[in-house]
């Protein structure tokens, strides 16, 4: 049988720029003057430092098989999906896949703010590689599917966040490839809309279509696939049914927590008057995957279970460094509002407007107590991922930044 | 069952005829994608581009529907610009300067001037800027690259042909009020000078919207080139006396925008048709256009990680 996709010796160098900041795009003058004065230098000193993102990477997908890829952040799971979709080229190495692609790194690629529902299905559905008479076809489907009838005249600049992303993953669930490449969508969403997406995407694997799906949700990868490949620093660390790959894993990364996902706090303290049962947050940013970012919103949901009417209330959250350094506090004793526990459960939303905390692993701690006691306190209750998105690419800066982020002038005097 | 390979693997999607592929398999495929790193020396993949050819349209529509949505007077733009500078040309170069229009009534001239250098040089401002404005297509997906620049220069097409209606509205104007307008064989070459200054904006677009991802100082020397075009380019504005000797002369059979100015101008009022800069500039417009195809494709496949 031939594999859907073969993948062999597969690697892909980044060349790091180590002065200049951004390690892309140069000036004409920087070549220029690198071209003049290259027979001047005495030896071939680089300023770049090579980065092998994907590094011998050699695996095959066969027909209708639905492969999850996991992975840390940086493994080069995105790297993978980016040569696999054409939009860049390995370094070395070669893919072959047999069958049409649909890849899916984005919800709502192209979409244009200022075009109408209708328009952005067409725009969109045609950069999908979708044909007029195909998107035509399909149009009441993919407008049922997204639930937007009544607006679709409207601008989607007009859009909630959660029509916005529902309209761009119903055309993209549409595509019907033989291959479907995708990154983490089914993060995005609320919960009704993500199983229908899941429920789509399985659609899709029990008509025999094969899927390569990355994920930090092991729970999707565990429901949806039937292989996974592990990546680990660029290379295959173990690949194959899903269960093994899964507990491979777990075993060896610590867990981490995703945002949207609800997670429990850990049990093993007191339980004796209120408590934090669980808590999830996210950026409320869908092209970041809603991932926590640089100066970007992070909002938290907590739930605190209570045994009796506790008043008043105050609640402190701390985002920490490794060394449990606490970075960012939000505590209510700082609010005008008084806040009351009712027995039983309770849930508090916690909104910082804009974290100012450079793309890291930062921890959670959380804090309860009334007037006299701290009825409950967890340090470490999770670790949370800052991640890498700007919304003005200009900024994003490699290396190490600091903790904490701000802004900056230099003038010469 | 294994698959013959190619002995030389085509890079790109390389078509397999159907009693070729995988009978076997349970997809039966005839898309068939090899992936490798960049060969140096790579050809445009005209039929992959063919193939996606409703993707560049709607790329184009996409770009003219939102430019109209968003500016206040939308389509009016494109005709009140033109109109405009026309305006100012007939008082300050016509009425100040006394340039010769070699007797055509002043609007008329500018104006065959004024609309195509705009399409000329809206399709190279655009089409400079599109890869580097396209950057977060260009990281997400794949399609083949080129129609990014090339739907910028559909989509000045388009304004051309709206800013078209207002010539055509002078030109019967002019017509009604007696002036002699008798279009001859000549007006077969409208297309052809249109179609001429697609192509090098086409070519030299492509080439600049390339350099313009590595270099992002071209972003910024553009308009100051294009405007030092346009007076370079005295078609637009200016009758030459004939007195302009030899080495003036030259210059401007060798500036293709001047003898496409001047041919669609002659076209649709009648005069001598610059057969030599005509032939000129259909050579250059192929070079060009061959040019900066040939440098967009051996760059692009790193745009997606530099832009």
């Amino acid at each position: 049988m031939t594999a859907a996709i073969r993948v062999e010796g597969l690697g892909k160098r980044y060349r790091l720029n180590r002065n200049a900041e951004r390690a892309g795009y140069r000036t004409l003058r920087e070549s220029l003057v690198d071209t003049i004065s290259a027979p001047f230098r005495r030896k071939k000193e680089s300023s770049t430092e090579d980065f092998w993102a994907l590094d011998d990477v050699s695996f095959e997908v066969q027909p209708g098989e639905v492969v999850g890829i996991i992975g840390r952040n940086g493994a080069g799971k995105s790297t993978l999906l980016k040569i696999l979709s054409r939009i860049t080229k390995p370094t070395k190495g070669r893919v072959e896949i047999n069958g049409r692609v649909g890849s899916l790194l984005e919800v709502g690629t192209g979409f244009h703010p200022e075009l109408t529902g209708r328009e952005n299905i067409y725009l969109n559905g045609s950069i999908l590689g979708m044909g007029r008479k195909e998107i035509e076809r399909k149009f009441d489907e993919i407008v049922a599917f997204a639930e937007v009838e009544k607006f679709l005249d409207t601008p989607v600049k007009r859009y909630s966040s959660g029509m916005y992303v529902r309209l761009a993953f119903a055309v993209a669930a549409h595509l019907e490839p033989e291959i479907l490449i995708v990154d983490e969508v089914l993060a995005v969403g609320d919960a009704g809309f993500q199983k229908k997406c899941v429920g789509k995407m399985s659609d899709l694997a029990t008509i025999g279509r094969t899927i390569l799906f990355v994920s930090h949700q092991m729970g999707a990868v565990q429901s949806l696939c039937t292989h996974a490949i592990m990546l680990n620093n660029g290379s295959v660390r173990s690949a194959g049914a899903k269960e093994t790959v899964i507990k491979n894993y777990l075993a060896e990364e610590h867990t981490e927590f995703v945002p949207e996902e609800w997670n429990t706090v850990n049990v093993g303290r007191s339980r004796d008057r209120a408590w934090f049962t669980g808590f999830s947050y996210k950026s409320s940013e869908p092209l970041a995957g809603n991932h926590l970012y640089p100066d970007g919103p992070a909002e938290f949901t907590l739930e605190i279970a209570a045994r009796e009417v506790i008043r008043p209330l105050y609640i402190s959250l701390s985002l920490l460094d490794r060394f449990d350094t606490p970075l960012v506090k939000a505590d209510s004793v700082r609010l005008p509002d008084r806040f009351q526990l009712r027995e039983g459960k309770n849930r508090f939303r916690l909104t910082i407007e804009s974290l100012h905390l450079n793309p890291g692993s930062y921890r959670l701690s959380l804090w309860l107590a009334n007037d006299i006691d701290v009825l409950d306190s967890v340090t470490g209750a999770a670790e949370l991922t800052v991640s890498g998105f700007s919304r003005t690419p200009e900024l994003r800066q490699p290396g190490i930044m600091g903790t904490v982020t701000n802004r900056f002038n230099l003038k010469y005097d | 069952m294994s698959v013959a390979m190619h002995p030389k693997p085509n890079p790109e999607t390389a078509l397999i005829t159907a009693d070729e592929t995988l009978a076997a398999d349970p997809i039966p495929s005839i898309h068939r994608t090899v992936i490798e790193p960049t060969r140096s020396w790579e050809w445009v993949n005209w039929g992959e581009l063919w193939r996606y050819r409703e993707l560049l349209l709607f790329l184009a529509w996409r770009d003219v529907k939102v430019r109209y949505k968003q500016t206040l007077l939308g389509a009016a733009w494109a005709v009140l610009q033109p109109a405009m500078m026309m305006v100012v040309f007939v008082v300050f170069f016509g009425r100040l300067a006394g340039m010769s229009t070699n007797g055509i009534p002043q609007p008329l001239f500018f104006l065959t001037g004024v609309l195509p250098w705009f399409f000329f040089s809206s399709a190279l401002a655009n089409a400079a800027n599109s890869v580097v404005g396209s950057e977060r297509l260009i990281t997400k997906i794949y399609f083949p690259r080129l129609a990014v620049p090339f739907a910028t220069v559909l989509a000045a097409a388009v304004d051309f042909l709206v800013a078209g209606g207002l010539l055509l509205a002078v030109i019967v104007g002019y017509a009604i009020a007696g002036y002699p307008i008798a279009p001859g064989w000549q007006i077969l070459l409208v297309p052809i000078a249109v179609a001429l200054i697609g192509l090098t904006a086409a070519g030299l677009g492509t080439l600049l919207s390339a350099l313009n991802v590595a270099y992002r100082d071209f972003r910024y020397v553009i308009p100051f080139f294009i405007q030092l075009g346009m007076f370079a380019t005295p078609a637009i504005y200016m009758h030459p006396k004939g007195d302009e000797g030899p080495f003036v002369a030259a210059l401007l059979i060798l500036n293709p925008m001047n003898s496409l100015v001047e041919t669609f101008r002659v076209s649709l009022l009648g005069g001598q048709v610059p057969w030599t800069g005509l032939g000129i500039a259909a050579l250059a417009a192929v070079l060009l256009f061959l040019a900066g195809c040939f440098y967009f494709r051996k760059v692009e496949d790193r745009f997606a990680d530099i832009v």
